[in-house]
Parts: C-alpha cells; sequence; structure tokens
C-alpha cells in the first residue's frame, strides 16, 4: 500500500503523501523536472545495480537469477510469441481484479451505508469485516477453492475480500464524520434519514471513499495475481504464468511478468486517482480534514 | 449623518409585533453534570433584535440551541413560536460540494420548493447580501466574509419570522464586519424579524440591537439588560456619539462584574 501511495504522489495523483514543497517561481519546465528527476534518477542507479549484479556478482552458470535487464526486455518484450501470451494474461487478469473491485465497491458502499445508519449495525458487523481482512488471505483460498471452484468466480472472490475492507472503513469514516453543525442545518429543516443520507453525507463522503478505492484498487490486483497463483486453472492470467515461467525456470520471462503485475496495479490506482480528482476536485480543499 | 440625527428619529424603530421567544425561568443541565444555563427569562417579539454578551464558555450557544429547539431546556418553559427559524451558525456552515447559489437554496430544497421557486429565492437572498456574481463559485473559492453573506442569504431564503446568530462575524476583520454589520442591520429594517444574536463585541452588540442582555460566567444567568435607545436606521458614526460610549460602557462594566 505504501509504495503505491508513493508512486501516486510521484506522479502526482491526488495522495494522502505530502510533495515537496515547490516554490512557485520556478518555470514549468523546472517544476516537471523536479518532479521526474529524482524517480528516473533513481531508476538509472537501479538499472546499473542490476547489472552489476548480474555480470559482476554472478558467475556465468548462475546468471539465470538475474538475468541481465536487456535480457528481460529482449524476450519479453520484443518477443511476439512470449509478448502475446503475457498480453492475454495481462487482460484476463484485469478483468478479474476490475470486476472484483467493482463487486468490492457496491458491497463496502452498501455496508458502510447500513453501519452508518446505527451504531448496533455498526458494533454487529464491523467485527466482521475486521476479521476478514486480517485473515490471511492464503488461508481462506482452499475454503474458497471448496465452495467457488478454481475459476473466474473464484478468483473474483479473492478480490473482493482482499480489497472491501479499504472501502468500507473509507466510507464509514466519511460518512460519520459530516460536521454537526451541517447535521443541525438539516434537522431545523425537518430532513429525514434519506434526505441526510443523500444531500448530506453520501457527498460528503465521496473524498473518502476515492481514498478508500485507491488503496482497493491495488489490493484487488493482489487478489487477482494470488488466486491464480494458487488456483492453476481455468483461463491463464499473470499470476497463472508467474508459476508456470517459475517451474520452467524462465527468470527473464518471470520478471517481464511482474513487470506487467506492477504496471497492472499502477494503472489501475492512477485510473481512480484520476477519476477521484476530476469528481472532487472542484470543490474539494486538500488536507482540509487532514 | 451622524447618530445624534438617528436618535432623534424614534420612528425609525421598528414595530414590535406577536411574541416569538419566551423563557420562564428555563435552565439547562447536560448529561455530564455541567449546569450551562441558570435561570433565564426573556421574552423576545418580532421587531426585536436582542443581542446576548458573556464571557466565553458562559452558556451563550446552549441558550441559543435552546431557543431553537436543538438542545432542549431541562428546566423552566422555553416558548418558541416561529414555525422556521433562520439559524446562523458560527462558521459559514456551507455544503463545500454545492456552489453559492446551490447552498442558498439548500433550505428550500429540503422543505420541496420547486425548481423556478427555489431559484427566484435564492436569487433575491443572494443580492440581498451583495454576493451577485458569484453564484456560481464553490465555498472554497470564497472569502471568509463571502461565505458568512452566503450563510446569511441561506437562513434569509426561509423569510424566517426568527433569526438565531452564534457569533457569525466572530472571525471576521473589523472592516468586514462593520459592513456586515450594516447589511444585516438593513435586512432588520425591511424584513422586522425577531432576532438573538450572540456576540462578543459590545459595540457591535449595541450598534445592532434594540436590547442587549448581558450573561455571567456559567452557569449562564442574566445578569443585566440594557434597552438601546437609537432608532433604525443607524449610520455607522453612531459608534462615535457621546451616548453610544455611555451605553457600552455601562454594557462592559456589567460584563466585568459578570466575571467575578
Ligand atoms: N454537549 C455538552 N455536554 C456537556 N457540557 C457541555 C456541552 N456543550 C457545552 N457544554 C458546556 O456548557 C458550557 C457552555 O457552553 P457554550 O458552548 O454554551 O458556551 P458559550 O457561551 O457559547 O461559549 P463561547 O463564547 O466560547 O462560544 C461550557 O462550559 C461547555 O463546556
Ligand atoms: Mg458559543
Amino acid at each position: 500500500m505504501t509504495e503505491l501511495d508513493h508512486i501516486g504522489a510521484a506522479l502526482d495523483v491526488q495522495s494522502t503523501a505530502a510533495a515537496p514543497p515547490v516554490p512557485e517561481s520556478r518555470s514549468r519546465v523546472a517544476r516537471l523536472a523536479w518532479k521526474i528527476l529524482p524517480p528516473v534518477v533513481f531508476f538509472v542507479l537501479f538499472v546499473a545495480f542490476l547489472y552489476l549484479v548480474s555480470y559482476v556478482l554472478l558467475s556465468p552458470e548462475r546468471q539465470f537469477l538475474l538475468p541481465p535487464p536487456h535480457e528481460v526486455v529482449q524476450n519479453g518484450l520484443f518477443d511476439w510469441p512470449n509478448l502475446h501470451e503475457q498480453l492475454i494474461a495481462l487482460k484476463d487478469t484485469t478483468k478479474v481484479s476490475l470486476i472484483g473491485l467493482l463487486i468490492a465497491f457496491v458491497i463496502g458502499t452498501a455496508l458502510a451505508i447500513l453501519m452508518s445508519q446505527a451504531e448496533w449495525i455498526e458494533r454487529s458487523l464491523y467485527p466482521y469485516a475486521v476479521i476478514v481482512q486480517v485473515t490471511p488471505i492464503l488461508a481462506i483460498v482452499p475454503l474458497i477453492a471448496l465452495w467457488f471452484g478454481y475459476d473466474v468466480q473464484a478468483r473474483v472472490v479473492v478480490c473482493v475480500l482482499i480489497s472491501i475492507f479499504p472501502i468500507i472503513t473509507n466510507t464509514l469514516f466519511g460518512l460519520l464524520t459530516v460536521d454537526k453543525n451541517l447535521h443541525d442545518l438539516f434537522t431545523l429543516q425537518g430532513a429525514g434519514r434519506l434526505t441526510r443520507l443523500w444531500r448530506l453525507q453520501l457527498p460528503h463522503a465521496i473524498p473518502d471513499i476515492f481514498v478508500g478505492l485507491r488503496v482497493s484498487a491495488g489490493l484487488s490486483v493482489i487478489g487477482a495475481i494470488v488466486g491464480e497463483f494458487f488456483f492453476r486453472q481455468g483461463t491463464p492470467g499473470l499470476g497463472r504464468l508467474l508459476d508456470v515461467y517459475r517451474a520452467r525456470l524462465e527468470s527473464d520471462l518471470l520478471m517481464s511478468t511482474l513487470l506487467f503485475c506492477c504496471l497492472l496495479g499502477i494503472a489501475v490506482f492512477l485510473a481512480v486517482g484520476v477519476v477521484g480528482n476530476r469528481l472532487t476536485r472542484k470543490w474539494f480543499e486538500q488536507g482540509e480534514r487532514a | 449623518m451622524s447618530g445624534t440625527f438617528a436618535r432623534e428619529q424614534p420612528s425609525g424603530r421598528p414595530e414590535q409585533g406577536e411574541q416569538v421567544i419566551a423563557f420562564r425561568s428555563a435552565g439547562k443541565v447536560f448529561p455530564d453534570g455541567t449546569e450551562a444555563v441558570r435561570d433565564v427569562s426573556f421574552t423576545l417579539r418580532r421587531g426585536e433584535f436582542l443581542s446576548v454578551v458573556g464571557p466565553s464558555g458562559c452558556g451563550k450557544s446552549t441558550l441559543l440551541r435552546m431557543a431553537s429547539g436543538l438542545g432542549p431546556h431541562t428546566s423552566g418553559e422555553v416558548e418558541a413560536e416561529a414555525a422556521n427559524i433562520g439559524f446562523v451558525f458560527q462558521d459559514a456552515t456551507l455544503l463545500p460540494w454545492r456552489t453559492v447559489r446551490k447552498n442558498v437554496e439548500l433550505l428550500a430544497e429540503l422543505d420541496g420548493a420547486s425548481k423556478a421557486e427555489r431559484q427566484r429565492i435564492a436569487a433575491d437572498a443572494i443580492r440581498l447580501v451583495g454576493l451577485e456574481g458569484f453564484e456560481g463559485h464553490y465555498p472554497k473559492a470564497l472569502s471568509g466574509g463571502m461565505r458568512m453573506r452566503t450563510s446569511v442569504a441561506r437562513a434569509l431564503t426561509m423569510k424566517p419570522p426568527l433569526f438565531l446568530l452564534d457569533e457569525p462575524f466572530g472571525a471576521l476583520d473589523e472592516i468586514t464586519r462593520g459592513t456586515l454589520n450594516e447589511e444585516l442591520q438593513r435586512l432588520f429594517v425591511s424584513e422586522r424579524f425577531a432576532a438573538i444574536f450572540i456576540t462578543h463585541s459590545i459595540s457591535e452588540a449595541v450598534f445592532l440591537s434594540t436590547r442587549v442582555l448581558v450573561m455571567s460566567q456559567r452557569p449562564g444567568r442574566i445578569v443585566e439588560s440594557f434597552d438601546v435607545p437609537f432608532g433604525y436606521p443607524r449610520s455607522p458614526e453612531l459608534r462615535f456619539d457621546p451616548e453610544f460610549g455611555r451605553l457600552s460602557g455601562e454594557v462592559s462594566q456589567a460584563l466585568k462584574a459578570g466575571y467575578e
């Protein structure tokens, strides 16, 4: 989660992490450079380090442990059959994680709304949400396989389980932290529960809902990959490929697939951030509720 | 135009109408045992502008919430006749996801008014507080004073016979505060509502009110009540009038005595 947050900050998506202070007087180019340069420099150093390990530290017969980056790119990204295989897997994993995220969003928001309506509901349900969150996903996966089989549904269920908690907590937080004076204003006007929820609590919770969604987006991708990795059946996704390449000791392809996993996570994370920003930037003052 | 001029026109005082609120030995003890307000009695009629001053924490907000029914009294009697109340909170209390126009329309919307009706009402109120041209702005893009005016405009839309204002201008600079005071007074003269106005500023209290109540330390009691003899409209220069100064001095004395 924290890694994803940093990526968000570096690419300037609405983020809870504070951006480094940049003097306003600098030109656009300078500001852009200030944002992009540090990660680029780090990337170059990191690649150099990989080469160092691959060529200098590892003996030739053990080089397969860490193939040099250009081989990863060549075999993983510029070899059509290999690339094709990975792209199909990417599509499959993307589908599963997005469906999972959508279901988690619908169920999570509904549960949060329910919990916001009465303390007894919150107290009855919340402990179970926590239990779902703290149970290691791998411990439940066998059960899921037993109940839902090994195909898409099972993987979607894993996604939902792993990503629902941040949606519940953030939405609930948003619904319950409406200013008391605003509630009083609605009370004076004789507003009922539904009016209050629809006109006051839900709009107020929108920024929080997106904070939760952003975290969940990353988790949902993880869920999809973990599910595939474990189930080893049905249409092959990225997780399945990882397992296959590992078995074949094809570490270059293993790494390029890993790259796709990261890119998918980042893409989903950023997309949710952009949508959230679009919806709220006109009125939401960042940090006003920090 | 001087304050003396204003004072020589007692006919400028709004007609006093029917009773809007009556407190009879009303008190409030919170569930945790804190006694915030004790034995408060007063009546408020339409056309009366009542200011309340008192030490911080003496129970002024509590008094206002008792008057509005938001925080009911626990002893004595509170009679409130107003069908709807214009409550202006200490901070603007706007919905940040709504534009100025939509914020001002809120109460009419909650009351189920038609769209055309809402828009007409909102446009009127926005004009009254001088916010034309800012209808499409979100609260985040407004100054503190403009937010406050939006809040006042919203309260105005229901044409409430009773206004409850909890230190509405407390966070503003002197000049903006002065301007809003004059706007509020203009509205008072034209709409003839009844108002309870909480403030920490004695000059604001005397300038706006027909009557000033001074409260003591918690538990808040009313230690003194001053009738303000000036007619309306009052010009800003009234503040430099010797009579204004004398009255402010008396209120200040009573306030100090309340601290002991
Ligand atoms: N919900 C509550 N429960 C218990 N005590 C409360 C509650 N609300 C207020 N009080 C107490 O009642 C007293 C009066 O509070 P109130 O907010 O009415 O003061 P105030 O005169 O408006 O002060 P200020 O001028 O600072 O706004 C305070 O001592 C406060 O601690
Ligand atoms: Mg107060």
